[in-house]
């Protein structure tokens, strides 16, 4: 039981370490690298919540197509002029930590508050999180909101083409 | 064992980073991975209710977010390159303008 505490702490840590990357980096391509650290991290922390294909996916789709993606643009629009990009003002940066700040505020008082109502996790199935048990729900709960979402990875495939094509 | 509000306080540190970069950041780029961040915050969150409850459906939940993340992440990948291209910069501060 120690042995979990040990694990999630390691990955919380470095997940969060990560996530901070993207935001100091002044670097693209550094605040990418960090963001794929922060994917496989979060990956491990999906594994120990017993959610295998998540995770699976999580590191083939995330940190694999969509990353891949992001540095694809970075090195096509070659941004060298980083320290041309002025800092916004300070009344803006102000507001956005006072927003970040307020967030984070309620975030942690409705979780200390819902966590005194909350009881140990359960003992699970063998077959929980499984690609079994999952596509079996996907396939019949969410059989219109699965089709839903192949249309919008169509949509989202032409719109891009659209969007990003100098003349069609 | 880990209790739930461990993995719910960790979503929550995640999310918050991931709204100071959307609020924080002016290179276009980064506001979109940390747009990404919040997307996985929020998935932790499901997968942390899925374990307790016992319910596969949040699984199916953090799927769906995860193909909405990569269309998303496609689309505004292409409007970047879209500024980038007429206005040579993405700054997001500077597109301010809906039609020039």
């Amino acid at each position: 039981m120690t042995g979990e505490i040990f694990v999630f702490g390691l990955f919380a840590t470095l997940a969060v370490v990560a996530a901070g990357g993207v935001l100091v980096s002044r670097n693209s391509v550094y605040a990418a690298m960090n963001l794929v650290a922060a994917f496989f991290f979060l990956a491990g922390i999906y594994v120990l919540l017993v959610a295998h294909l998540i995770a699976f996916m999580q590191i083939l789709v995330y940190a694999g197509a969509v990353m891949v993606l992001f540095l694809f643009v970075i090195m096509l629009l070659s941004i060298g002029d980083e320290h041309l990009v002025k800092e916004r003002t300070k009344a803006m940066q102000l507001v956005g930590v006072l927003g970040a700040v307020g967030l984070a505020a309620v975030l942690g008082t409705a979780i200390t508050e819902a966590g005194e109502r909350t009881a140990e996790m359960p003992a699970l199935p063998a077959t929980f999180g499984t690609v079994k048990a999952v596509g079996n729900v996907l396939f019949t709960d969410y059989l219109l909101p699965f089709e839903a979402t192949s249309l919008l990875l169509l949509v989202a495939i032409v719109g891009a083409v659209v969007v990003a094509k100098e003349r069609i | 064992m880990v209790p739930l509000t461990w993995y719910l306080y960790l979503g929550a540190i995640l999310f918050t980073i991931g709204l100071a970069g959307v609020l924080l950041k002016r290179n276009a780029l980064i506001v979109m991975m940390s747009v990404e961040l919040m997307l996985n915050a929020a998935n932790l969150t499901f997968l942390a209710f899925a374990r307790q409850f016992g319910n596969v459906s949040g699984h199916a939940v953090a799927f769906f977010v995860i193909a909405v993340a990569a269309a998303e992440a496609s689309v505004g990948l292409a409007i970047i390159i879209a500024i980038y291209r007429t206005r040579g910069g993405i700054n997001v501060d500077e597109v301010r303008a809906l039609r020039e």
